[in-house]
């Protein structure tokens, strides 16, 4: 079509300025084509009779008069069965098809099908012939691994339709047509298992959008306890370089209870997606017995990758977590780093010459960032069942500083937020994810009056820390004293955790609330027969030391059972004789309870507990 | 042959505009003037108005000097004949050697496909406990060196190249100071190294914008070094020069300043060298090891800022000493696994007492009442600094360990160290009295 033809005018950088005379529209795709290579670029403004384009690719050889071609399309993904256990670019090319076509290195210009063409999938038709159907209703299922992936009518298909035509159950590949459509006025619209949809475009239909209460479990205590994260919700995790941010993105994709898992690798390092990518074949997961990749898409623009896609890629990954929220299910994406695509938003936004927002950011940014998180939502869908996509994204503030645009922007919009600090990452407090100053909107596992009675001992700890910095120790008194370790035990054994333990780096539900209701019994006692500070600290390091080996003990085993007794019977040494916690072990059996039925266990401590607490928690303030 | 043109329209900093055509994104051109020959290379187009940004700098360059545009890219000549050579930043021979022309590779190529590195696993000792205990060096890391000027991270950077056992050295230097430039020709020289060197000096006396070319330069041959199979270590020094360089082309070309006048796509910039560093499936290796010397020793520049978002982590060079605070190695974990079971839980543990010690020394400097504890505190303190973080101290990395733990049992109870049990039964020196 020669009507959809412009010529290069100027190159800036990744942006290169084009000359039309035909119909050119906002964010399509067109490509310059340089000799044999056609660049990859989208359409980003339009001035008169000139078009700017932000170009995928290195721009390293444009000159004036090259051609471009419009495409008309705007920028769009593949949906379809074979998109699970994935790695993509930021524009949906299949990275291990890249590296078997064209080697070690990203070649420019090249382009592959984001989904495999040979592959034959079980189809099992859900729908007959005369049925009627809309856009989004499930036409038949195949299963992709252990997902029931439902092939829905694609979502641009407006209208109502009569099934024409539909296969009957059998192999077919994403290319074979499984079925016909037909509008009132006659048009038949055969289709495959696979369609197009425009990544910026939100898919937006279904029931009713729902409140995220339901806890995602990311088996991290400092998160599912204190700080906890909804499906269908959206958190941040802002820090300086090194604090933890992305060691705790990967410990959250292999944990987090989630159906599905997206990896938005977004501008950082290629190495730690090599890990992820290395990794995740081998790790079994044991809620399906299957290899976590089975569950996992890569989308990854890494920083050496081009700028432009980097955009791109977070709204490819949230396109695709949409996609499968749509057939019922909980995806869970995390984007590292959302910072990175907004400095990509500033590169471009500097080269068109926009006048600049605060450290040189557009004015737009916040609008952006807020219509990236709002795609996030736990949905009720038209057959009744619920699906949710769940947004973490990690922000790097420069120079560690959160008053700067991102942070604050991000901060406007999500429900979770997980500060970290250099200070904690410094002193190896891992996850290093500052206590007295991250928040959660969401409700989570641990009674809400328990976990607001542990963040005021924090407090409290913290300050009674700070004002021995003034006053010393000696002018402390016992009772500040004892608060103090008190706050640190539970931030030693409890908030902190070892990612490198093969126990310890995930704490499934039920253990954690079990310990924590033993800590927080400890941690409520009155210790008035402690001494003095060095009795006091002494006794504080031997709970720490029997809580860290309990933490690396298997739930249910029984060096777990004899390290609870051993703390049982060390507190019962200091503490007021008549304590809730001995009560608490006391009156549970441990052996058989443990090892059989935790749910029964921990059933039966909390209504041992509730009696306990409720008693005390009306003069709440004895901290 | 393309034509010369000879009419160059706007002299600004060190970037000139002509107006011609058919000329390519990126491309180079020489500029003859009075004072010589330049390189230069494209930077923008604008119609029939092209930017180019010149190495050697425009100062004395004028309007109606020649420019002919070369058709080609930034390039280097490959082969075995670079090793033992010294070339200045455009990759000009700086020795008397002659200047090498055959197999030409293009500099800034594409980025390796994820798919295609390997998670990086082998350990590179440098017998710097600091290093070795606390933040290993990995083969394939990218890591820096952050510091001030004054300190010595030059012989730092010699002195790990030596001890690593890698197959090729390659040196790029961006405003080295002469006298550097000699140590480290003639450190390797004695050391018997230089002809598995490769050197791109740029010193402090050149034209400032000569040494954007250095990193790539390395890079391109590090990575044709590391596609033969060779283990290939990088040494860039100082990369805060590279920045101002950037920076200064930047505020030239009227570019908005994201900040402190640097420009928005620094990170990007810095982010797609450093990259380079790769652990190949099947071939060899790139390790690149950088130097960042902080404006006012200020972290949150945004030279290092950006730096240390990049790289797998940093070396805090202050005072002469390795700083625990500060200091990284994102790729530790990946090879203390594999040394001994104690490196890891002693490596945390010691490091969370030095935490504790410095907290007691501020107390200390308060004027508070030490207790014992703290008495203990600051005895562990001072034998960790003399013992393991002095620069002098030259041990494997067993020998630090058990220097480690007896450095514990010197100081604390076993069970002040918050280390797990059944570590300190295993580890824990007989004989040593806690207290003397
Ligand atoms: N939970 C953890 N347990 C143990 N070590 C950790 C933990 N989290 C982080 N670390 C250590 O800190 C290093 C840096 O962490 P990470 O790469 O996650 O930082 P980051 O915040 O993502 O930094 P950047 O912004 O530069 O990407 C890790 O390589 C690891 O050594
Ligand atoms: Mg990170």
């Amino acid at each position: 079509m020669k009507g959809n033809i412009g010529f290069v005018k100027a190159v800036n950088g990744n942006m290169v300025s084009v000359e039309f005379d035909c119909r050119v529209k906002q964010n399509e795709v067109a490509y310059v084509i340089v000799g044999e290579l056609r660049l990859k670029s989208e359409v980003v403004r339009i001035t008169n009779d000139h078009a700017d384009l932000q170009v995928f690719d290195s721009t390293r050889g444009i000159m004036t008069g090259d051609e471009v071609e419009f495409t008309g399309e705007l920028l769009s993904v593949e949906l379809g069965p074979g998109l699970l256990g994935n790695v993509y670019d930021g524009l949906q090319n299949p990275l291990y098809e890249m590296s078997e076509s064209y080697g070690y290195f990203l070649e420019k210009g090249v382009t592959l099908p984001a989904l495999p063409k040979d592959v034959k999938w079980e189809f099992l038709p859900t729908v007959k012939e005369g049925e009627r159907v809309e856009k989004g209703d499930c036409l038949g299922t195949v299963m992709e691994g252990l997902i029931k992936h439902r092939i829905m009518v694609p979502f641009k298909l407006s209208e109502s339709y009569e099934v024409a035509n539909i296969v009957v159950q059998g192999e077919y590949t994403i290319s074979d047509i499984i079925a016909t459509l037909r509008d009132d006025r006659g048009r038949e619209f055969p289709l495959t298992m696979s369609f197009n949809w425009p990544v910026k475009r939100a898919i937006n239909f279904y029931e009713e959008r729902l409140a995220p209460e339901e806890p995602l479990i990311t088996r991290i205590r400092i998160i599912d306890t204190l700080f906890p994260v909804s499906k269908g919700g959206t958190y941040c995790i802002p820090g300086p370089f090194g604090s933890g941010k992305t060691v705790l993105q990967q410990i959250t994709s292999r944990n987090a209870m989630a159906d599905i898992v997206i990896i938005a690798a977004c501008g950082e390092r290629a190495g730690e997606v090599v890990e992820t990518i290395r990794e995740f074949p081998e790790i079994i997961d044991p809620r399906t017995g299957n290899p976590l990749m089975e569950r996992t898409i890569i989308i990854c623009n890494t920083s050496s990758m081009p700028v432009a896609a980097r955009e791109a890629s977070v709204y490819t990954a949230v396109t695709l977590a949409e996609y499968y929220r749509q057939m019922g299910l909980d995806v869970l994406l995390l984007a590292d780093s959302t910072s990175r695509w907004a400095q990509a938003m500033r590169e471009r936004s500097g080269r068109l010459e926009e006048i600049p927002g605060e450290e040189a950011f557009p004015a737009y940014l916040e609008t952006l960032i807020s219509g990236f998180y709002e795609r996030a939502g736990m949905v009720r869908l038209k057959d009744g069942s619920t699906g949710s996509v769940t947004i973490g994204g990690t922000i790097s503030p420069a120079g560690g500083n959160f008053e700067e645009p991102v942070t604050q922007a991000t901060l406007k919009v999500v429900g979770t937020f997980h500060a970290l600090s250099r200070d904690r990452s410094d002193a190896r407090r891992y996850p290093a994810i500052e206590p007295l100053e991250s928040w959660s909107t969401y409700k989570g596992i641990i009674d809400a009056k328990h976990r607001e009675w542990i963040n005021k001992l924090l407090t409290k700890s913290y300050e009674i820390e700070q004002m021995m910095k003034v006053i010393g120790e000696e002018g402390t008194s016992l009772n500040d004293y004892i608060t103090f370790l008190k706050g640190d035990l539970f931030d030693s054994v409890y908030l902190q955790q070892n990612a490198f333990d093969e126990v310890d780096a995930a704490t499934p539900e039920d253990r954690q609330k079990f310990v924590f209701e033993m800590l927080f019994h400890i941690l409520h006692g009155n210790f008035s027969l402690l001494k003095d500070k060095e009795e006091a600290r002494h006794f504080a390091h031997h709970l720490r030391q029997c809580f860290l080996d309990l933490n690396s003990a298997q739930w249910g085993s029984e060096q777990f059972e004899r390290i609870t007794k051993n703390i049982q019977e060390s507190v019962e040494k200091y503490m007021d004789k008549d304590s809730g916690l001995s009560r608490l072990l006391l009156r549970s059996s441990f052996v058989d309870t443990i090892i059989d039925s935790s749910a029964r266990r921990l059933k039966k401590a909390k209504t041992i507990l509730k009696e306990d607490i409720e008693a005390e928690t009306d003069d709440e303030t004895g901290i | 042959m393309k034509p010369v043109y000879s009419k160059i329209g706007e002299i600004s900093g060190n970037v000139i505009t002509v107006s011609a055509s058919n000329v390519r994104y990126g491309e180079l051109a020489v500029v003859s003037s009075d004072h010589g020959k330049s390189l230069a290379e494209v930077i923008r187009i604008d119609g029939g108005k092209v930017y180019l940004q010149v190495f050697q700098g425009s100062s004395g360059v004028s309007t109606s000097d020649e420019v002919r545009f070369l058709g080609h890219y930034m390039n280097i000549s490959f082969s075995d004949d670079l090793l033992g050579r010294i070339f200045d930043g455009t990759g000009t021979p700086r020795d008397q050697s002659p200047k090498l022309m055959e197999h030409l590779i293009e500099t800034g190529g594409p980025s390796a496909n994820p798919i295609n590195r390997i998670i990086p696993s082998r350990m590179i000792h440098t017998r710097i406990p600091m290093i070795d205990m606390f933040n290993s060096l990995v083969e394939s890391q990218k890591i820096s060196i952050f510091t001030t000027p004054g300190e010595p991270y030059n012989e730092l950077l010699a002195r790990v190249a030596l001890q690593a056992s890698v197959d090729v050295i390659v040196l790029g230097g961006m405003g080295l100071r002469y006298d550097d430039y000699l140590f480290f020709k003639h450190t390797f020289e004695s050391k018997g190294a230089l002809s598995r060197s490769v050197m791109f000096v740029h010193t402090a006396a050149d034209p400032v914008v000569e040494s954007i070319a250095v990193p790539d330069i390395s890079l391109a041959v590090a990575e044709k070094f590391a596609l033969d199979g060779k283990k290939v270590l990088v040494l860039l020094t100082d990369m805060t020069n590279f920045c101002d360089a950037l920076k200064e082309i930047a505020i030239t070309m009227e570019q908005v300043p994201s900040n402190r006048g640097y420009p928005g796509d620094l990170y990007s910039q810095l982010a797609s060298r450093y990259e380079k560093a790769v652990d190949f499936e099947e071939a060899g290796s790139i390790t690149i090891l950088s130097v960042t010397t902080m404006p006012g020793n200020d972290v949150t520049h945004p030279v290092p800022d950006n730096t240390g978002y990049i790289t797998e982590g940093q070396y805090y060079l202050d005072n002469g000493r390795i700083e625990p605070f500060g200091s990284l190695s994102r790729l530790k974990q990946l090879v203390n696994k594999d040394t001994r079971e104690d490196h890891r839980p002693l490596m945390d543990g010691m490091i969370r007492l030095y935490a504790d010690y410095q907290e007691t020394l501020e107390k200390k400097a308060m004027g508070f009442k030490m207790t014992d504890w703290d008495n203990s505190l600051l005895k562990y303190g001072q034998l960790f600094e003399d013992g393991l973080m002095d620069l002098s101290v030259d041990i494997s990395l067993e020998e630090a360990l058990d220097r480690g733990w007896e450095i514990l049992a010197r100081c604390f109870d076993p069970e002040a160290t918050g280390l797990k049990s059944d570590l300190i039964q295993k580890f824990w020196p007989e004989g040593v009295a806690a207290d003397e």
